[in-house]
């Protein structure tokens, strides 16, 4: 037992894979009520840990990354029901398309820095949104298609069940994918590049490849999370799933809660829930104390209510940082 | 289709989206920041001009001598008071704070307005046209065209010949010897974005009187805008307008194919000039 506890990425799996357990086990006495509701969470959750790993660890600040929720929307149909694929290998292509598509995007972008690069991404979001929106045989023009193959997933309980359980996946995936990929050779890299992308590259980081890589794997991971999000809705307008309020909610999310950390998504993503619940009835007014509470932080307190937290405890849940050790100072 | 007339309606397109491109660089080549709301600001500045014609009962065109002050001073004081305190060196904040608000002026406007399309009546000249021989110039786009050709000339001339010109150029090439100058370089970023602004509003005011417009129009402005300015060239003033009417002859051949084809043959283009020609067609000669 002591073994298996030994390290902080092995602690860290067992209690992953303990709430992963009582989350998923939630199936089966959950109510169908609460199972929904936290479907949303789960994936919001998902799609903010991907946005930090593009923006905070990568330094790509998108603003397109609903280019790739449509692109997984419209995949898992497309497959699903225009070429017949089994719903399930459905989902595990839309990972698969989407790579494909994003990395000539990537070529293209990567020409681009800073606050262009972020639009740059909205163009390509807004290409993708054009030409599916314009073939009314893919997309269902402008008041959109549903999910036939889902129908076969019956009874209807049985479906949000199912969804629940890839959700808590999809969430707990994507914090173990931003954890093991920073404490690995190429999270040494990411962090680099952040700091300083030219002393990084004289040291032999291949900065690039690196960058292309995470913004790959965001968009395939980005749009698996899209196509949980039609088989959980089932109806998809290409309007609504290639809407910026998908990066828009991210960016609030991983901002507020503290960018470039893995907990600071976690509480963004919990604030950001609490929030769109109480603020709901308030229609435009939630967009607006949401976009103003990014505005504020990002002035006040660039590192998010995580920072603020961190910087009273010194705690961290997921250590992702490297330092020295003390015996290393010593011999100094 | 008619070659000539898509090209010329395309020209005069351009001026509009030169007027777009002018202002988002002219702040990148100043401060290296790029303003994701500058959209939705053009939008605001079309509402506030429908708001001052209910209200004073004046022509969309005179509204200008209000409107473009106004933006002026919002611009110099969002510039003193919030973008000056994110301009760290790192390009997170200035993204998330114009993407920001962005999102709270598109919002605030469908609060407002409604999220219904509305446009400025500016009477008969709305229509009116100059017939050669085939083609059909309207006056609105040819004054648009000629604006835009004045407001570039005049940067130019603010940029070369002016002592606070010269403080925009040094500070563009090296804040920190500007300083050592006696520039006050907040004070200038402060300027920047107000006659950033102040360009947005005329664009704003000609948008609205030539077609209607609604609150969440403005990311596509910003796109155009943004279009513009790559396939001109980074940082080049007279490649702005060339960049813009490059864009307006492709959306405008796009859309004599298939309407829904407007966008995205100025997508296209935007996305083959970065493949090809990464600098833009008319590459930068110097910062500003």
């Amino acid at each position: 037992m002591r073994s298996l506890l030994y390290t902080p990425e092995r602690r860290i799996a067992v209690i992953g894979f303990l709430v992963a357990a009582v989350l998923i086990s939630m199936a089966s006495w959950g109510e169908i009520r609460t199972m929904s509701l936290l479907i949303e969470f789960f994936y919001l959750l998902a799609l903010s840990q991907l946005w930090n790993l593009l923006a905070g660890y990568a330094g790509l600040v998108s603003v397109g990354q609903q280019a790739w929720i449509g692109i997984g929307g419209y995949a898992l149909l497309v497959m699903a029901d225009d070429f017949g694929i089994p719903l399930g290998l459905a989902f595990l292509l839309v990972g698969v398309v989407a790579a494909l598509l994003s990395y000539p995007a990537a070529k293209l972008l990567f020409r681009l820095r800073g606050g262009y690069y972020a639009i740059g991404t909205w163009v390509v979001s807004e290409v993708f949104y054009l030409l599916i929106s314009g073939s009314t045989s893919w997309s269902g023009g402008g008041l959109g298609r549903s999910l036939q193959a889902a129908r076969f997933i019956q009874p209807p309980a049985m479906r949000i069940t199912l969804v629940y359980v890839i959700a808590v996946v999809l969430a707990i995936g994507s914090i173990a994918l931003v954890y093991y990929l920073m404490r690995s050779r190429l999270g040494l890299g990411l962090t680099a590049i952040r700091d300083s992308e030219m002393g990084a590259a004289s040291l032999g980081v291949n900065v690039n490849k690196l960058k292309l890589f995470v913004y790959v794997v965001c968009a395939a991971g980005t749009a698996i999370v899209g196509a949980l999000i039609y088989l959980n809705a089932l109806n998809i307008i290409p309007k609504a799933a290639f809407s910026v309020n998908w990066t828009a909610y991210m960016i609030f999310m991983v901002v507020i809660g503290g960018i470039g950390t893995i907990e600071g998504p976690i509480f963004g993503t919990i604030v950001f829930f609490l929030l769109r619940q109480y603020l709901s009835d308030f229609g435009e007014w939630s967009l607006i104390i949401l976009g103003c509470a990014a505005v504020i932080i990002m002035l006040v307190a660039p590192q998010g209510l995580w920072g603020i937290i961190r910087g009273r405890s010194q705690i961290e849940l997921f250590p992702v940082r490297r330092k020295l050790s003390p015996n290393f100072e010593k011999s100094e | 289709m008619d070659w000539l007339n898509a090209i010329v309606q395309g020209i005069l397109l351009g001026g509009l989206y030169a007027l777009y491109g002018t202002g988002l660089s002219l702040i990148f080549g100043v401060m290296r920041i790029v303003n994701l709301a500058h959209g939705d600001f053009i939008v605001l500045a079309a509402y506030l001009s429908l708001v001052v014609t209910q209200i004073a009962g004046l022509s969309p065109f005179a509204t200008i001598l209000a409107v473009v002050p106004l933006l002026f001073v919002f611009g110099y004081v969002l510039q003193k008071t919030v973008l000056n305190r994110a301009l760290t060196g790192n390009l997170l904040p200035p993204v998330v704070i114009t993407f920001g608000i962005s999102i709270i002026l598109q919002n605030a406007l469908q609060l407002i307005f409604s999220p219904n399309s509305q446009g400025l009546d500016a009477g008969s000249l709305e229509t009116a046209s100059i017939q050669l021989g085939r083609l059909n110039i309207g006056w609105v786009p040819f004054i648009t065209l000629i604006t835009a050709i004045v407001v570039l000339a005049i940067l130019q001339l603010f940029l070369t010949r002016t002592a606070l010109g010269r403080a925009f150029r040094a500070t563009s090439d090296n804040p920190g010897i500007a300083e050592l100058m006696g520039i006050n370089s907040r004070q200038i970023y402060g300027i920047a974005l107000g006659l950033s602004l102040a360009i947005v509003a005329l664009a704003g005011i000609l948008l609205g009187i030539r077609t209607n417009f609604a609150p969440a129009e403005g990311p596509a402005r910003l796109l155009f805008a943004f279009e513009t300015v790559i396939i001109g060239g980074l940082g080049n003033l007279w490649g702005t307008l060339i960049g813009g009417i490059i864009l307006g002859i492709a959306q405008v051949i796009g859309a004599s194919f298939n309407p829904g084809w407007f966008q995205l043959a100025g997508h296209v283009v935007t996305l083959l000039v970065l493949a090809f020609l990464p600098s833009g067609l008319f590459p930068r000669t110097r910062e500003l």
